[in-house]
């Protein structure tokens, strides 16, 4: 067992010390959270709560983004992601377009950017984009006037998901600062896992991470001061889980494993399920999270993930609320104070 | 919470005494034409248009030996020109009865383009329809750019587009009074 302590880089201090100023930065883009104040995160979970008491009323349907066109342009498939900011746009009055790559003209052999300027040129005020290639809404970003905002590239980041990971966690605990969140399984593969590192230690929760060491990061192992996040690994699912206030299982990402990096799915089911018994090591009211989609049996028992610590479902509802902040903050504009 | 001396651009208005003696007549009124407040609700514009409200309910409550309802609407997400302005933290509203068949009573604390009040009717549409909207504002300052009137008014005051008018209340402000600055635009 290695239990590894990470040192917090200057820059994460000093986004400490100012997380009492909410303050939206007038992004144009949404790429990661590394970037982020946790003064910005508090201002988006403030706003996703304005848009959850939209969420429940019988007429879901406000008229703030009349006029806007926002395209999910979506490299791979995804069902949370996609609908929730299609369902988001469409909530606050926005034009929502769906394009699939595998029937859009990429399948003929148009490059991604070409693909975007395209979005554009029809009048797309916000290209959410998921790709398979880390950095690919980055490239974009730079070369397009589209606001872009990244629904998951690659293994690197998810910001929209950790936002609302973020939001979920306040909204039950009442806090993020000085949680004990254990994020357990495939973590090499997992973009979630990265960009909920960020916000959560952004806001002060005490991270562990925990799987297989095939599937965590080689370098969070052997090169702990390189890292800028204090964070603790842990290859043993038992310490891990020891008075958690939150456990997030992830998904074996089968897709993504190019090599036998786990023995066999019953090896890792009998080391790093998280099942009734496992649970009990946690806080009794630790909150179970997964990111979806869930292979129940494999890294979460059924009757866990549906159990009464489960907050897996209310995740997919804080989702849409999440991103319509974002695109309500998204799409802002300049001063023109009115006096009423 | 300090108090800005009056200076020759800016000068009181209302003092708070003038202030709760304009909330009792609005309280009346709503009263007398409503035949009551049977199916009387009010509804308080964010943010000072909710304690203005809650005051209302308090006086109409204390010489009608009954309660009115009162909600808080955000009207943030309503606005017609988000995209020009400032973003604005979208609050919650707060309506916690039916509206559906009610008198619903606006209330707000500066009417000026009308603007405020026209999102404020097209967020009350997403909660029911009500039986009628009226509107109660504690100043009225004029500049209208929508045809939009009020019902009860607490003070008219005509002003110049340049002038701001300011209205201070006690549980959002420390203090009641309404001044206008003629200095700033």
């Amino acid at each position: 067992m290695t239990a590894t302590e990470h040192r917090p880089a200057a820059n994460l201090e000093q986004a400490r010390a100012d997380r009492v100023t909410p303050v939206w930065k007038g992004r144009r883009h949404i790429l990661d959270l590394d970037d982020w104040s946790p003064g910005e995160i508090a201002q988006v979970m403030d706003t996703a709560l304005t848009m959850k008491s939209i969420l429940a009323r019988p007429i879901k349907k406000t008229p703030t983004l009349r006029g806007k066109t926002i395209v999910t342009a979506f490299y791979e498939s995804s069902t949370r992601t996609r609908i929730s900011f299609e369902v988001a746009a469409k909530y606050l009055g926005a034009d929502a377009v769906n394009m699939t790559a595998s029937a859009s003209s990429v399948s003929k052999g148009e490059s991604l950017l070409d693909t975007v300027r395209t979005l554009q040129a029809i009048g797309a005020d916000i290209v959410v984009m998921r790709h398979p290639q880390s950095g690919a809404p980055w490239v974009v970003s730079e070369r397009v006037n589209s606001s872009i905002v990244n629904g998951g590239d690659g293994w690197h980041a998810h910001p929209t998901q950790a936002l609302l990971d973020l939001f979920t966690i306040r909204e039950r605990l009442g806090r993020v600062a000085g949680l004990k969140v254990t994020i357990l399984g495939d973590v090499l593969h997992s973009r979630v896992a990265r960009s909920d590192i960020w916000g959560l230690s952004l806001l002060g929760a005490d991270v562990t991470v925990c799987g297989p060491p095939t599937l965590l990061p080689r370098d969070w192992v052997t090169d702990p001061g390189g890292l800028p996040w204090k964070l603790r690994v842990e290859e043993r699912i038992e310490p891990a889980l020891e008075g958690a206030d939150v456990v997030m299982a992830l998904r074996l990402q089968r897709e993504r494993m190019h090599a036998g990096l786990i023995p066999s799915i019953r090896e890792y089911c009998r080391l790093y399920a998280l099942n009734a018994d496992r649970l009990k090591l946690a806080k009794t009211d630790a909150l179970v999270m997964h990111p979806g989609p869930m292979n129940e049996g494999v890294e979460i028992s059924p009757d866990v993930a549906h159990g009464a610590q489960s907050v897996i479902e209310e995740q997919v509802t804080n989702g849409v609320a999440i991103r319509m902040a974002l695109l309500y903050l998204l799409s802002g504009g300049t001063a023109r104070p009115d006096g009423e | 919470m300090s108090v800005q001396p009056p200076t020759p651009h800016r000068r009181e208005l209302m003092s708070a005494d003038e202030i709760r003696r304009a909330l009792s007549r609005m309280a009346h009124e709503i009263v007398e034409k409503n035949a009551g407040i049977e199916h009387v609700v009010l509804v308080g514009i964010r943010t000072r248009g909710v304690p203005i409200a809650k005051r209302i309910a308090r006086l109409i409550s204390e010489f009608e030996h009954n309660s009115v309802a009162v909600g808080g609407l955000d009207v943030t997400l309503y606005r017609d020109d988000h995209s020009r302005r400032v973003k604005l933290p979208a609050g919650p509203s707060d309506m916690p009865f039916d509206i559906e068949g009610q008198h619903v009573v606006l209330v707000d604390d500066v009417l000026y383009t009308g603007r405020s009040v026209r999102a404020a009717m097209d967020a009350l549409r997403d909660y029911g329809r009500p039986r009628t909207i009226q509107l109660a504002v504690l100043i009225d300052r004029g500049h209208r750019e929508l045809p939009i009137r009020a019902d009860y008014v607490g003070k008219n005051i005509p002003t110049a587009r340049s002038e701001v008018v300011e209205v201070k209340l006690l549980e959002v402000d420390g203090r009641d009074e309404v001044v206008i600055d003629k200095q700033s635009s």
